[in-house]
C-alpha cells in the first residue's frame, strides 16, 4: 500500500512544492476552502482522526471546542518530539513538510485561526531546513499569507525553536515556551481552546495528526474512517528502536499489524538483532507500561494493547532482548524523567529524584529490600498527584518493571546484601 | 553586540510574534547570542534582555531551564551523545567511553585546545540510528569508532580552515526569514 | 456579595460567592484545606499539590439532562477521575467537595513528606520557626516519620544575598513561586525568577541592584518557609518572643497599617526595641503589603543622637535643664510675645500634637501665626469639600472607572497608591496621567499627557473646559480624555506638586475639584479628590488647623495670621518649631528677627542648633496617637517601645506648657486629647474616639489569622482599621469652586524641577543603614538636546535657590527636551531657572 503520511518514501522529492502539488498537494486545502469551516470540522470529526501525540484525543472534537466568531486564534503544531524512542515527526517534516503545512492550514481555516506556529524541539533545527524552505515556497505560491488561493482566507505560518526540554511537548508547557516563559506546564483549566497562546483560543495538535488531515479532505471522511478499526481510524507511524534488526519508522494501518509482525515481519524490522530472544518492549517510549512476550499479539491501535495492560500511546516501540537488565532499563528511563522534570510540582520534582536515587543504589549494588519498598512507595506517592502527565509517565517504568521483573530487583539486592558493605 | 550585527534578522524574528510579545523571541535570540559568544555568557544574556526589554533575571532563568543553553564556557564544538534508553540499547554508553578515550576528556569536559566539549544528552529523536550525536545542533548518525575518528578529523580540519560554513543557527534562524 | 452558588464541603452545605476557589470557599465554612503555593492575592497555580481534594459534580443524563439518582433518592455525584487541586478549581453550583477521604489525607502526607525530604530541619535556628506554614502543616498533616534515607537532603547555599535587603536560604525553599509571582503579578518588578529545573530549581535575581524593587520585603512575609529573610531581622529574634504592636507607617500619605514586632533585650541595655516591621492587614488601605521604606525605615526611633533631655541656652551654649526650667522659660517668652508669637509645625506629628499645638498658640498665647513649616502642597480645604467619599476603596475600582493622576509620581511618592492604581488599571480602570515627564504609572495609563513646565494649570483648565462644553468636538488630546472621564462611573483624582509652586497646587486642586463636580464624581465612595501629601499626616495638619487662615475643621478665621513664608521673612518675637527643620531645609535663613526660639524635636537638627530651648520629643514608636491619611482615614497607632530619656509626647509637652501659661491642665492621655479636644473641636471628627477607631471588621482574604495557611504573612488587624471622615460633598451641595490665578513659574532657559525618589536622604531615612546603598544619589537628568557637552557621569554645578549644589549629570533619555530633573535632593518648589555648569 502506498504511504499516506510517509509519502516521500514513494514520491521522490515530495518535499518540493512543485512535486507535492503535482501529486495532489494542496487539493485538500482547496476542498476545505470550498466548504464552510463547520463542514470541515464535521468532516474531521466524522473521519475520526485521533491525536497522534499520545493521548488520542479526537482532533475534530478538539477543534469544535474552539469558540466561534472573530478574534485572534492560533494553531500550534507540536513538533517537540522528545519522548525516548520517538522519531516520526522529524521524518514527516523532513520528508513531506507540505502535508503538515497543508493540514495546519485546513485546521486554521476550520477554527478561524490566522496564525500557525510550529514548535520544534531545538535539536531539530538542522532538520528544519526543508520545512523552512517549504514555508518560503508556500508563501511565494500563495498557499500562505494573505487571501490564500483567492479565498479571502489569510494565514501565516512560522517555525519556533525550543532549546532542549522534553516537558515542552506537554501542550501548556509548549505554549509557555512559545510565549517566552519558562517551559513549565500550567494547571488546566484553562485549556488551550479557552486560553492558549497569548491567552487566545488555541489548538495544539501533533505533527502526525495534522499530516492525516489533507488526505482525509481529499478522499473524504468515509475513506479515512474505513481504514483501521472502530476506535482507531487511519494509519499510524510506529517508531521501532532498540534490539531489532532494522529499526526505523513504519507506517501501518491501525489494528492490522501486531507487534510480533512489526518485530519479525519482513516488511518491518526483520527480527531481533543478532537473533536474540525477545524479552520485553516499551510501546510508548518511556511512558507506557512494559509489554511482555504474551502481548506481542496485540495490534497497533489505541485499543490494541488494552487486554495486556498497556497502550499504544505515541507508538514509539523500544524493543529489548533477553540480555537486557530490566533494573538498568528502569534506571535509564527514570533518569530521563528526573532530568526532564520541570520542577514545578512537588511530587514529580521530588519523586523522580527519589526514584532515580534509589534505583541507582540498587544498580550500584548497595540496594536493600527496603529500597524496593521505597520504590513502590514513591511511585504510589506520585500517582494521581502530579500537575501534568510527566509525573505519571515517570512512575510507569518503575511500576511496570517491579510488577513483571521484581525477581531481577530482588536478585540484585540479595546479592548486595550478601556482600559486606565496604 | 548582536543587536547591531543582526538588526534586520532580529527585527524579522519579532515580526513572527504579536507586537507586544517580544518575550516570545527569547529562545531564538539566545540561540543566536550563544552562537555569537560561544556560550550563554553573562554578556549574552544581558544583551538578549535588553533587546527584549525584560529583566536579565528572566533570560537567565530561561537559559538555566533549557539544556541547549550553556551557562559555562564550552569548546568550539559541543559533541552531545544521546545515551538514553533506546540509544543505550544500541551501544551508546560504550560509544561515549570510546569518545572519552579518544578525546582524552571525561563527560562535560573540554579538550585542552578548547575544540571539543563532550556531553551526554537525553533522547535526540534519532534512536533508530544510534549511536549518534549532535555537534552544534547538527546530527551525526549510525556512528562507530571509525566514523567518530573521521568526524573529529573533519571538524579539526574545518576549524583549521577558518570554519566558514554557515552553522545550523546561521542557516535556520538568521538566513531564512520570510 | 454578588452572585452565589451552593456547594457542599464535607457534608456542610454552604452558599458562597461565585468565582471563589474551592480552598477559599471551604474556609468560609471553617474547613481548612492546607496550601503552600496558593495565596489569595496571587493567581492560582496549583503547583505544590498540597490542596488536593475530591471534587464532584452532580450527575445529569447526557441525553435527557435529567438528574441521575442514586438508590437512596439523592442525586448521584460524578467524582471524576482523580483528586483536583482546590486552589485552582472555582466553585460551581452543586459542587461537592470532600477534604477528609483517605486519598486526600494520604496525598497531604506524601506532599509534606516529599517537601521535607529536601528541606533542612533547621527550625531551631530558622527565623520563620514559630510562624511557618510548613512547620504548622507538618504538625497538622505530616506523618511524623519519613521513608527516605536522610543522607540525600538538599545541601545548598544558605544566605545567598538577593541584593542588600533580602537573603535566600536555598535549601529551605520549597519552590512555591509565591515570591516570583508576587514580584511579577502584584508589583510588576519581575526581578526574581527560577533557574534550572527539577529538583535543582532555585530562586535567582539578576537585576541591578540585586532584587531591585520597592516591595522586596513582602516576599519574606509570603514565603511559606524561612527561605527568604530580611537583612534587617534575620537572626534577630524568635517570633514567639516578639510582642506585636499595631501601628501606622510614619512615612508617606497612604497610612500603611503595620505591626512592629518588639522585644526587650539585654544587648540594648534592657530596652524594648523594634525588631522588625511587618504589614497589618487593612484591605481598604494597604491590603497586606508595605513598601520597603516603611519596612526598613524605622531605625530613626532607635537611632543614636536622639534628644534625651530638655536644653536651655546658657552663656551661648545649649545645656541640659529640667522640664520645669525649660518650660517656665518658654512660657514666659510666649506669654510676653502674645500675638507676635508664631508657631510652625512639621506634618509628621500626630493629630493630638497638632491640635494641642494650635490650640495653645491660638487660645493661650493668642496668635494666628500658625502654619506648616514646610508646606509644599495646598488643598486640604479643597479635599475637605470634595475629597474621596467615605467607603472609598481603590481595590473596588476597575472597568468603567477612571483615575486622574496630576503632577505626581506615585511610584516614588506614595507607592501603595501606585500599586493600587496600577491594579485598578489592570482590572480595566482608565488611568490618565498628567505630568512634565514620564512616570512609571504611564505603563498602565490609558493616556499620558505631557505638558510643558509651567503649563500644568493651563492643561488642567483645558480639561475642565473640555468637560464643560457639551458638544465635544475636540476628541483628541484632553478632549478625548474629558469624554472618557465623563463616561466613567467613578472618578478619583490624585494631584501632587511635582514642578509646582504652592500657589499652583492650590489652583490645581480647585480645578480638579471642578472637574469632579461636573459629573457629580464627588460625595460618594470611589469618587473624589486625593492630595498626594508629602508626609504621613499632612492631611491631619490641615484638619487640625495648622494654617494661618483656618482653625480646626477648616473654620475660616476672622483675622488670618502670618504664613510660614511671612514668618521666615519677617520673624517673630517668639517662634515655636515643632517637628521641623526650616533652617536645615533652607527655608529660614538663620534666626534673624526671631526674638526667642524653641524647637521640639527628636534630633539636634540645624534649627535646634540655633534655638534658645530644645525640647526632646518622643518618636511615634514610643507613644500612641492618630494619623489621618490622604484618603482622610484616621488611624490609631500604639506605643511599641519605652520613651528615650526624658522625652515626652509632643501633645504632653504642649499640655504642660499650656498649663504654665495659664491654660487648661494637660490631658492625661492621647485618647483624651482626641476625645475631649479633637472630637469636640473638629467638626468632621465628631463622634469618634479611640474605641471607634479601634474597630475592626472581618476581612477577606483571611490572612494572618491563627489558621495554618498564611501564617507569617501579615498580621491580622485586631487593633483598628480607622474611620474616614465625610467630606462636605457627602452631606450637602458643593458647587463649583473659585479658582485663584496662580502665577505659574515659567523660565526662559532649561526648566528645572525636582522629582521625588522614594529613598531620599532625609531626617527619617538617614538612620536606616540598610537603605543607604539604595538612597537616590543627588543627580540632575538632562535631555540630549540640552546637554551642551555635558555627558552622563559629569559633575555639574547647579544653582538652585541661591545655593550651589554639585550633582552628577545623567543624559539618559529620561528628561524631556528643555527640562532638567533634579533627583535625590531636598524639596525644591516649582520650576526653577537653574544654571547648570560643568566642572
Ligand atoms: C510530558 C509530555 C510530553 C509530551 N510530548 C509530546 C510531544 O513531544 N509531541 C506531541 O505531539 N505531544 C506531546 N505530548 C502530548 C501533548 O500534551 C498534547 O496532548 C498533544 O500535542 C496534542 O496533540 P494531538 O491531539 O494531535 O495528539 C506530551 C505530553 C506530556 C504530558
Ligand atoms: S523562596 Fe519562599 S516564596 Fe520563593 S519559591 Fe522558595 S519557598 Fe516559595
Ligand atoms: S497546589 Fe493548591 S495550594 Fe499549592
Amino acid at each position: 500500500m502506498a504511504h499516506v503520511i510517509l509519502r516521500h518514501r514513494d514520491v521522490e522529492n515530495i518535499k518540493e512544492l512543485d512535486v507535492y502539488v503535482k501529486n495532489g498537494g494542496y487539493e485538500g486545502l482547496k476542498k476545505a476552502l470550498s466548504m464552510t469551516p463547520e463542514e470541515v470540522v464535521n468532516e474531521i470529526k466524522a473521519a475520526g482522526i485521533r491525536g497522534r501525540g499520545g493521548a488520542g484525543f479526537p482532533a475534530g472534537i478538539k477543534w469544535s471546542f474552539m469558540p466561534k466568531g472573530d478574534g485572534q486564534k492560533y494553531i500550534v503544531i507540536n513538533n517537540d518530539e522528545s519522548e525516548t524512542g520517538t522519531f516520526k515527526d522529524r521524518e514527516i517534516l523532513e520528508g513531506n513538510p507540505h502535508q503538515v503545512i497543508e493540514g495546519a492550514l485546513i485546521a486554521a481555516y476550520a477554527v478561524g485561526a490566522d496564525m500557525v506556529y510550529c514548535y520544534w524541539r531545538g535539536e531539530y533545527m538542522d532538520a528544519a531546513y526543508p520545512a523552512e524552505k517549504a514555508i518560503k515556497d508556500a508563501y511565494k505560491a500563495g498557499y500562505l499569507g494573505k487571501n490564500i488561493l483567492g479565498s479571502g482566507f489569510d494565514c501565516d505560518y512560522h517555525n519556533h525553536f525550543g532549546a532542549g526540554a522534553y516537558i515542552c511537548g506537554e501542550e501548556t508547557a509548549l505554549l509557555n515556551s512559545l510565549m517566552g516563559n519558562l517551559g513549565q506546564p500550567w494547571s488546566k483549566p484553562p485549556f488551550p481552546a479557552q486560553a492558549g497562546a497569548y491567552d487566545k483560543p488555541t489548538v495544539v495538535n501533533n505533527v502526525e495528526t495534522l499530516a492525516n488531515v489533507p488526505p482525509t479532505m481529499v478522499n473524504g471522511a468515509d475513506w479515512y474512517a474505513n481504514l483501521g478499526t472502530d476506535q482507531s481510524n487511519g494509519v499510524k507511524i510506529v517508531c521501532m528502536s532498540g534490539h531489532v534488526a532494522r529499526p526505523g519508522n513504519y507506517e501501518v494501518e491501525m489494528g492490522k499489524v501486531t507487534y510480533r509482525e512489526l518485530i519479525y515481519g519482513d516488511e518491518y524490522c526483520q527480527g531481533m538483532r543478532d537473533g536474540k530472544e525477545f524479552k520485553a518492549l516499551l510501546p510508548s517510549g518511556g511512558s507506557g507500561p512494559v509489554v511482555l512476550p504474551d502481548a506481542l499479539d496485540g495490534n497497533v491501535s489505541f485499543e490494541g494493547l488494552n487486554d495486556y495492560g498497556s497502550m499504544m500511546g505515541s507508538a514509539s516501540v523500544i524493543v529489548m532482548d533477553e540480555d537486557t537488565d530490566m533494573v538498568w532499563a528502569a534506571l535509564k528511563m527514570t533518569h530521563f524523567f528526573k532530568h526532564e522534570s520541570c520542577g514545578k510540582c512537588t511530587p514529580c520534582r521530588e519523586g523522580t529524584f527519589w526514584l532515580e536515587k534509589t534505583l541507582h543504589r540498587i544498580m550500584e549494588g548497595h540496594g536493600t529490600e527496603e529500597d524496593i519498598k521505597t520504590l513502590d512507595r514513591v511511585a504510589h506517592s506520585m500517582q494521581g498527584k502530579c500537575l501534568c502527565a510527566l509525573g505519571e509517565f515517570a512512575v510507569s517504568p518503575v511500576i511496570g518493571t517491579l510488577k513483571h521483573f521484581r525477581s531481577e530487583y530482588v536478585a540484585k539486592v540479595r546479592q548486595a546484601e550478601a556482600v559486606p558493605a565496604d | 553586540m548582536i543587536a547591531e550585527k543582526y538588526a534586520k534578522e532580529i527585527e524579522s524574528l519579532f515580526e513572527r510574534y504579536p507586537a507586544d510579545q517580544r518575550k516570545s523571541a527569547v529562545l531564538p535570540l539566545l540561540h543566536i547570542a550563544q552562537q555569537e559568544y560561544g556560550y550563554s555568557s553573562e554578556e549574552a544574556m544581558k544583551e538578549v534582555a535588553e533587546i527584549i526589554g525584560c529583566d536579565p533575571t528572566h533570560v537567565r532563568g530561561i537559559a538555566g531551564f533549557y539544556s541547549l543553553y550553556y551557562e559555562e564556557e564550552v569548546g568550539k564544538y559541543v559533541l552531545e551523545v544521546c545515551n538514553d534508553l533506546a540509544c543505550a540499547l544500541r551501544g551508546a554508553d560504550e560509544f561515549i567511553k570510546m569518545a572519552e578515550g579518544k578525546l582524552g576528556i571525561d563527560l562535560e569536559g573540554t579538550t585542552e585546545d578548547g575544540m571539543f566539549t563532550l556531553k551526554n544528552v537525553m533522547c535526540l529523536g534519532a534512536c533508530d540510528r544510534a549511536p549518534m550525536l549532535q555537534c552544534n545542533l547538527k546530527f551525526h548518525e549510525n556512528l562507530d569508532e571509525a566514523k567518530f575518528d573521521q568526524l573529529i578529523a573533519d571538524y579539526r580540519a574545518k576549524a583549521a580552515a577558518g570554519d566558514s560554513e554557515p552553522t545550523v543557527v546561521d542557516k535556520i534562524l538568521i538566513q531564512t526569514h520570510h | 456579595m454578588s452572585e452565589t452558588v451552593n456547594i457542599i464541603v464535607d457534608g456542610i452545605e454552604a452558599e458562597v460567592p461565585k468565582g471563589l476557589t474551592v480552598v477559599d470557599a471551604a474556609k468560609m465554612v471553617d474547613v481548612d484545606i492546607p496550601v503552600f503555593c496558593h495565596h489569595p492575592k496571587l493567581e492560582p497555580v496549583g503547583m505544590c499539590r498540597m490542596c488536593l481534594v475530591d471534587i464532584g459534580m452532580p450527575m445529569f443524563d447526557r441525553e435527557t439532562r435529567e438528574p441521575v439518582m442514586d438508590d437512596d433518592g439523592t442525586q448521584k455525584i460524578n467524582w471524576g477521575r482523580g483528586m483536583q487541586t482546590g486552589c485552582t478549581v472555582r466553585v460551581a453550583d452543586g459542587m461537592n467537595v470532600r477534604t477528609n477521604t483517605e486519598g486526600v489525607l494520604d496525598a497531604r502526607n506524601t506532599v509534606i513528606e516529599f517537601l521535607l525530604t529536601s528541606h533542612p530541619l533547621d527550625c531551631p535556628i530558622c527565623d520563620k520557626g514559630g510562624e511557618c506554614p510548613l512547620q504548622n502543616l507538618t504538625m497538622a498533616h505530616g506523618l511524623g516519620d519519613s521513608h527516605f534515607p536522610f543522607d540525600q537532603k538538599m545541601k545548598n547555599d544558605k544566605h545567598v544575598p538577593l541584593g542588600d535587603l533580602i537573603a535566600l536560604d536555598r535549601e529551605r525553599c520549597i519552590q512555591c513561586a509565591r515570591c516570583v509571582r508576587f514580584q511579577d503579578e502584584v508589583v510588576d518588578d519581575p526581578v526574581l525568577g527560577f533557574h534550572n529545573r527539577g529538583r535543582k530549581l532555585e530562586i535567582i535575581t539578576y537585576s541591578d541592584p540585586g532584587f531591585d524593587s520597592y516591595w522586596s520585603g513582602n516576599t519574606t512575609d509570603i514565603c511559606p518557609v524561612g527561605a527568604l529573610t530580611t537583612n534587617d531581622f534575620r537572626f534577630g529574634a524568635r517570633p514567639w518572643e516578639l510582642r506585636p504592636v499595631a501601628s501606622i507607617s510614619p512615612h508617606g500619605p497612604e497610612g500603611e497599617n503595620i505591626t512592629m514586632s518588639t522585644r526587650q533585650e539585654a544587648k540594648s541595655g534592657g530596652r524594648v526595641v523594634i525588631k522588625r516591621i511587618m504589614p497589618r492587614q487593612n484591605e481598604q488601605v494597604n491590603e497586606i503589603w508595605i513598601s520597603d521604606r516603611t519596612r526598613f525605615g524605622h531605625h530613626f526611633a532607635d537611632a543614636d543622637g536622639r534628644l534625651m533631655t530638655p536644653m536651655v541656652r546658657k552663656n551661648g551654649e545649649l545645656q541640659a535643664a529640667s522640664w520645669d526650667e525649660a518650660l517656665s522659660l518658654v512660657a514666659d517668652k510666649f506669654k510676653a510675645a502674645g500675638s507676635n508669637a508664631a508657631g510652625l509645625s512639621g506634618d509628621r506629628m500626630s493629630n493630638e500634637d497638632l491640635f494641642a499645638f494650635q490650640d495653645m498658640m491660638r487660645n493661650t498665647v493668642g496668635t494666628n501665626n500658625i502654619d506648616l513649616a514646610n508646606g509644599r502642597i495646598a488643598g486640604g480645604d479643597v479635599t475637605a469639600q470634595v475629597g474621596v467619599g467615605t467607603g472609598t476603596n481603590l481595590a473596588d475600582m476597575g472597568a468603567g472607572d477612571a483615575v486622574i493622576v496630576f503632577a505626581s509620581d506615585l511610584h516614588e511618592e506614595a507607592p501603595i497608591w501606585w500599586l493600587r492604581v496600577k491594579q485598578a488599571a489592570q482590572r480595566g480602570a482608565k488611568v490618565f496621567t498628567f505630568n512634565v515627564r514620564e512616570t512609571r504609572l504611564d505603563a498602565v495609563a490609558a493616556e499620558t499627557t505631557l505638558y510643558k513646565p509651567g503649563d500644568a494649570i493651563d492643561t488642567a483648565r483645558a480639561l475642565l473646559n473640555a468637560l464643560n462644553v457639551s458638544d465635544q468636538k475636540a476628541k483628541d488630546g484632553v478632549g478625548a480624555i474629558a469624554s472618557a472621564i465623563a463616561d466613567a462611573e467613578n472618578v478619583v483624582a490624585f494631584y501632587g506638586f511635582e514642578g509646582l509652586t504652592y500657589e499652583e497646587t492650590d489652583s490645581l486642586s480647585r480645578i480638579l475639584a471642578n472637574v469632579l463636580l461636573v459629573n457629580g464624581n464627588v460625595g460618594k465612595a470611589n469618587n473624589g479628590l486625593i492630595a498626594v501629601w508629602p508626609h504621613n499626616n499632612t492631611q491631619g495638619a490641615w484638619d487640625m488647623g495648622i494654617h494661618p487662615a483656618f482653625g480646626p475643621g477648616y473654620k475660616a478665621l476672622d483675622k488670618a495670621g502670618k504664613s510660614a513664608a511671612d514668618i521666615y521673612e519677617s520673624g517673630a518675637d517668639a517662634l515655636y518649631v515643632m517637628g521641623a527643620d526650616p533652617v536645615g531645609d533652607g527655608l529660614m535663613n538663620g534666626r534673624k528677627n526671631v526674638g526667642f526660639m524653641v524647637v521640639q524635636e527628636l534630633f539636634m537638627n540645624a534649627t535646634a542648633e540655633l534655638a534658645d530651648v530644645v525640647l526632646p520629643a518622643q518618636s511615634w514608636a514610643e507613644r500612641d496617637g492618630t494619623f489621618t491619611n490622604g484618603e482622610r482615614r484616621i488611624q490609631l497607632y500604639y506605643p511599641a517601645i519605652a520613651p528615650m530619656g526624658k522625652s515626652k509626647a509632643d501633645w504632653q509637652i504642649i499640655g504642660m506648657l499650656n498649663e504654665k501659661m495659664g491654660g487648661d491642665k494637660p490631658k492625661m492621655a492621647a485618647s483624651l486629647v482626641f476625645k475631649k479636644a479633637i472630637a469636640a473641636g473638629v467638626a468632621q471628627y465628631k463622634g469618634m474616639d479611640y474605641r471607634s477607631l479601634a474597630q475592626v471588621e472581618k476581612q477577606f482574604p483571611d490572612v494572618g489569622g491563627a489558621d495554618l495557611y498564611y501564617g507569617g504573612n501579615s498580621y491580622e488587624n485586631k487593633h483598628g482599621m480607622g474611620q474616614q471622615w465625610a467630606s462636605a460633598a457627602e452631606s450637602g451641595e458643593v458647587t463649583s469652586l473659585d479658582i485663584p490665578d496662580a502665577k505659574s513659574s515659567k523660565v526662559s532657559g532649561i526648566a528645572t524641577i525636582r522629582t521625588a525618589a522614594l529613598y531620599t536622604n532625609g531626617s527619617l531615612l538617614q538612620h536606616s543603614e540598610l537603605l543607604e546603598p539604595r538612597m537616590a544619589t543627588p543627580r540632575i537628568m538632562i535631555n540630549e538636546a540640552d546637554a551642551n557637552g555635558i555627558a552622563t557621569g559629569d559633575e555639574v554645578q547647579v544653582r538652585v535657590n541661591g545655593e550651589t549644589m554639585t550633582l552628577q549629570a545623567y543624559v539618559n533619555g529620561v528628561a524631556p527636551q528643555g527640562v532638567a530633573l533634579l533627583n535625590g535632593v531636598p524639596h525644591v518648589a516649582g520650576v526653577i531657572d537653574a544654571e547648570i555648569t560643568k566642572g
